[in-house]
């Protein structure tokens, strides 16, 4: 125990051996999955067509603002050019679903139906369609274990997003609650602040949603403010997970080229990830 | 002396397979604190029954799967499953006279040393502490026994499991 806890030697039996009690975890979803094929099976007409109008809506809605973005992208980079810096802006990502299972009920954390067979890494950045959800901490052959950001084995580097201020937003075991320990007393920080990956620890890219700060307490004694926020991702509603690859600029050039051909589900997935080094050295897990 | 062939593995393990399937079958938040610890029970019941054949490796190897199959820390339930199979293995014999009753109690002992075992495991590795609500399993376990015992007997019985 104290091996798996303090090293992680023990992550490869623990790879092996899930491998073959992952059919229990499958089972265990077959009720979940099954209503909800069936719902799909017998959907009505209607509803189906208003779900298709609904989202056709939001579709055209999203590409207009995407067509603001590639112009602010442009710019962006044409003003970081000026400036002589790199910076990196495309990431590549995998949409997996959650596997209906109860885990250990004193940790914060998902199973998702995707593995190493999909090039998932230790490590690995996972969103949900609003903000980071946490990170992969177990790898296995077809699933993996992901680390929700509110377990209190959790920290995250973040910034807030309105006036850059630098802080580490850690999991208080809580769902829907996380702690920013160590924010002096004075610190420019208000309710309804938005905080977003700084991407300092260099596991998370930097900018992505994080949490919205609910609440600030200072008490004249203390050294430090309470401060307490709330994840935008929603951890315990969602059912679908995106993993992200944080792309370099040689990487980008690659996928760029493999664009030109008709992109295949195949190719997509067995594209190889960044190298893990640049990942382990990073300390974001305490 | 002749040993008597053992028979009926299969169905032992099935009833392993089942209790580590209710482990991790999704229940509603509220319920999730109450859910018994099923693997404990069927361990306890297997070793009453069967301490030639069923005893402490049994109980390791049951900890390790169901740690996988949670995500604790490897080791966390091998510890104390294989300790729960010791001390049923040493009272084996005093357990079996008792009245259902009084087995109910002695088996909400034994649940309550698993939970604790795994408390210290997990407070060790600085894991928050749980809420009282976290002794509220063994006592539904403990009600669960009788129920248990009867069924596991009968399917013994059935398949002439020994």
């Amino acid at each position: 125990m104290v091996v798996d806890h303090r090293q992680h030697h023990l992550e490869t039996v623990r790879a092996f051996l899930s491998v073959l009690v992952s059919p229990l975890h499958y089972i265990a979803d077959l009720p979940l999955s099954a209503t909800n094929w069936l719902t799909n099976t017998f959907a009505s007409h209607n509803r189906l067509l208003n779900e298709n109008r609904e989202l056709r809506k939001e579709n055209i809605l999203l590409q207009a603002q995407q067509q603001k973005l590639a112009a602010l992208e442009a710019e962006n980079m044409r003003l970081r050019d000026l400036l002589e810096s790199s910076f990196k802006i495309g990431d590549r990502v995998l949409v997996s679903e959650l596997i209906a299972v109860d885990l250990d009920p004193f940790k914060q954390q998902v199973l998702i139906n995707k593995g190493s067979s999909s090039g998932i890494y230790q490590g690995q950045p996972v969103l949900d369609a609003n903000a980071v959800m946490g990170q992969v901490i177990h790898v296995n052959r077809f699933t993996s274990t992901v680390l929700l950001l509110t377990d209190s084995s959790h920290a995250l580097p973040v910034q807030v997003n309105r006036n850059g201020l630098r802080t580490v937003a850690m999991g208080t075991g809580k769902i829907g609650e996380l702690e920013l320990p160590h924010l002096p007393n004075n610190a420019d920080i208000q309710v309804g602040d938005l905080l977003v990956t700084s991407g300092l620890g260099g596991r998370f890219p930097p900018g992505y949603p994080v949490a919205e700060i609910t609440s600030v307490k200072t008490e004249p004694g203390q050294h430090f403010a309470h401060v307490t926020a709330r994840p935008t991702a929603h951890l315990d509603r969602t059912r679908e997970a995106l993993l992200v690859w944080t792309l370099t600029p040689f990487e980008e050039y690659q996928s760029d080229l493999a664009e030109g051909e008709p992109p295949t589900e195949e190719s997509a997935e067995e594209a190889t990830p960044p190298e893990a080094d640049a990942v382990s050295s990073a300390e974001d897990v305490q | 002396m002749t040993l008597a062939p053992s028979r009926g593995s299969l169905v032992i393990f099935i009833t392993f397979v089942v209790a580590l399937l209710l482990t991790v079958i999704p229940l509603p938040d509220w319920a999730q604190m109450f859910r018994p610890q099923w693997y404990t029970l069927v361990l306890i019941y297997w070793t009453l029954a069967l301490p030639e054949r069923i005893g402490v490796g049994t109980g390791w190897l049951l900890g390790i799967a169901l740690d996988v199959l949670t995500g604790t820390l490897l080791g966390q339930h091998a510890l104390s499953l294989a300790l729960i199979a010791f001390v049923t293995y040493q009272m084996h014999q005093r357990i079996r006279l008792f009245p259902l009753w009084q087995q109910s109690l002695t088996v909400l002992v034994l649940l309550l040393i698993e939970r604790m075992i795994s408390m210290w495991v997990m407070g060790v590795a600085s894991q928050p502490p749980a809420s009282l609500l976290y002794w509220a399993a063994p006592l539904v376990g403990m009600f669960l026994w009788p129920w248990v015992y009867i069924i596991l007997r009968d399917l013994r019985r059935k398949f002439q499991v020994s």
